[in-house]
């Protein structure tokens, strides 16, 4: 764990210090009053001037007790308040596209795998293949020319219509969750195809187990056999691969904030790259890496609550 | 083997399948200043977003440029990209798995340590930052995107190399004194090239989808040059008016991902049938 977070904010930032020139070039050179004092007096304002490992040290420093500096930006914020304001928008859309994908690749899993060489198994196979291969943003582009322009059903962009804040209360949930259909299900669709193979194999794996063959011999139902005594073994590896997961879809909302216009961490952090905001963009980049940590972390620790068999050895 | 290896491929035929979309990729992108119908940069601001018709097969862009031949032209985009940096993930992922795995010991803790630190990183967070400090160019897209994804073809060589080293031509090898360079490369490696094949069949089915992404939001290949990427992001500008846009280079890189797939999964499944997930 520490030697990961060290290794983390090590290649964070070197990342930042591959720029050929100083960051601050960027806001002095479309200046023509900024003098060379000038230049060398905000050098010095953002530690520019001190050698790379002071730099460094300095910045883990801050990092500790999550200064992360304040933004290049006009607005001069924060960077721990710019991510951390946006931050919940981010997690809650994955959080709801995780379970999106659990309530649908698991059922898809264990039918194909329980019926294995059916036509459903074989109709989600195909599904599968061709979902591996889709870019997800181009998905997205032709759903919200068809919900959104060509049978206005559904909003594409924001979280909120203009006139929210005048909707009774019921109306703005339901305007939220109208907005909200798209994105998660196009995160959600990524996931979907990876999770329901991952599930298929892991059930045709459990299926082949000798405590399956007891369980059908002391006469149990084949229902009991399945939901039962193999859905929850074959379930267990689903929890690492959530974990694992955890980087893929935080990466992902970059390109699902920015479509839909979803004042997300995904969003800030493509306007940041976009306006070469580095204090944000490495902000961004070690608090990605550090929440795919915990989604590993916290991957570890529900794996052993749920397999009694790793918590006693 | 290797005539059982064709015989057995011949019959595969997802990986026929895969095998004849890639290299009509191919031919299309080499042939691209022949069988393109117009100059993929040439604007006519007087026929802008013209729906598909007899002359413009696919419709013209907002700036009137024809879809088609910047299509045609962008597939020598997505080729270069997609073998480019595959190349260099499989060269550094190969170096340092069989390092790792040849080695054991420190090296290996040291090497496998790196990989789970990269692994911490949202790929697109990484490869977003860097371009964040450097330019988005062709070259330099190429690189970042095969030096963030190694990680899982060292994981995949130091396996293979943990398994082989025991066997016992490497003992063979190195009692008539064979240099450890020599075991690595002429011994071990050549029977690791299966998985690292198919590992980079699918690599490159990766990082096509990855340019595509990358130039769709605009900090990947820059306009002029045209690459399905960036024909979608003007399929996102103009949404509402002009369906052509978004469709079709979606579709070209649908079906390009597809057949490297296929051909990947197909060559998995004729090296070696047990593998089939």
């Amino acid at each position: 764990m520490i030697p990961l977070l060290f290794g983390i904010t090590i290649i964070c930032f070197s990342v930042m210090h591959l720029a050929p020139g100083s960051p601050t070039d960027l806001q002095t050179q479309m200046n023509p009053r900024a003098s060379a004092e000038l230049r060398e007096r905000l050098r010095a304002m953002y530690d520019l001037d001190k050698p790379l490992h002071v730099q460094y040290a300095l910045w883990v420093r801050k990092l500790a007790v999550l200064d992360l500096g304040t933004s290049f930006s006009p607005d001069r914020r924060n960077v721990s308040d710019k991510i951390l304001e946006r931050l919940p928008v981010t997690v809650s859309l994955n959080v709801l596209s995780m379970i999106l994908i659990l309530s649908i690749a698991i059922p898809i899993g264990v039918l194909s795998a329980v019926h294995q060489g059916s036509l459903f198994d074989k109709l989600t196979g195909v599904f599968v293949f061709i979902g591996f291969a889709v870019p997800t943003f181009w998905l997205a582009l032709l759903l919200m020319i068809l919900f959104g322009v060509n049978l206005d059903w559904l909003p594409i962009s924001g979280l909120r219509s203009l006139n929210y804040e005048y909707m009774p209360p019921l109306a703005a949930f339901a305007d939220l969750i109208k907005h909200l259909i798209l994105p998660v299900t196009l995160a959600a669709f990524g996931g979907l195809a990876g999770l329901s193979r991952y599930m298929r194999s892991n059930m045709l794996e459990v299926i082949r187990q000798d405590y399956i063959v007891t369980a059908r011999a002391k006469g149990l139902s084949e229902r009991a056999v399945i939901y039962k005594h193999a859905l929850r073994n074959a379930l267990l590896p689903v929890i690492t691969l959530l974990g694992l997961s955890v980087p893929g879809l935080i990466g992902g909302s970059v390109i699902f904030e920015t479509i839909f216009g979803i004042p997300g961490m995904g969003q800030l952090f493509y306007m940041s790259v976009m306006s070469r905001d580095y204090p944000v963009v490495m902000g961004i980049l070690v608090i990605g890496a550090v929440l795919t940590l915990l989604g590993n972390l916290l991957a570890d620790i529900s794996y052993a609550l749920a397999d009694p068999r790793i918590r006693i050895s | 083997m290797e005539r059982d290896f064709w015989q057995r491929f011949s019959k595969n035929e997802l990986a026929l399948a895969g095998c004849v979309i890639v290299v009509c990729l191919f031919f299309v992108s080499l042939l691209a200043p022949w069988i393109s119908p117009y100059d993929p940069t040439e604007i006519h601001l007087d026929n802008i977003l013209a729906a598909p018709s007899a002359d413009h097969w696919l419709g013209t862009d907002q700036l009137g440029r024809d879809v088609l031949s910047r299509m045609i032209w962008g597939s020598q985009i997505s080729l270069k990209v997609g073998f480019v940096s595959t190349g260099i993930a499989i060269f550094i992922g190969t170096l340092l798995g069989a390092v790792a795995g040849y080695y054991g010991r420190m090296v290996d803790t040291v090497i496998m340590r790196f990989v789970d630190i990269m692994l911490c990183f949202p790929t697109f967070f990484l490869i977003l930052a860097v371009i964040a400090v450097l330019e988005p160019s062709i070259w330099n897209i190429m690189v970042i995107i095969g030096i963030t994804g190694w990680m899982g073809i060292t994981r995949l060589v130091r396996a293979d190399f943990i398994s082989l080293k025991e066997r016992d031509f490497v003992q063979a090898a190195r009692a008539i004194g064979a240099s450890d360079f020599r075991i690595i490369f002429i011994h071990i490696l050549p029977n690791a090239m299966a998985s690292i094949l198919v590992a980079a069949t699918l690599g490159i089915a990766g990082a096509i989808l990855t340019e595509s992404a990358l130039s769709f939001l605009g900090i990947g290949v820059q306009p002029p040059t045209p690459s399905w990427g960036n024909i979608l992001t003007a399929g996102k500008d103009n949404i509402d008016i002009a369906w052509w846009l978004s469709l079709f280079p979606g579709l070209a890189i649908l079906v390009t991902v597809l057949g490297y797939n296929m051909l990947g999964e197909g060559i998995r499944d004729t090296l070696d049938p047990r593998l089939r997930g």
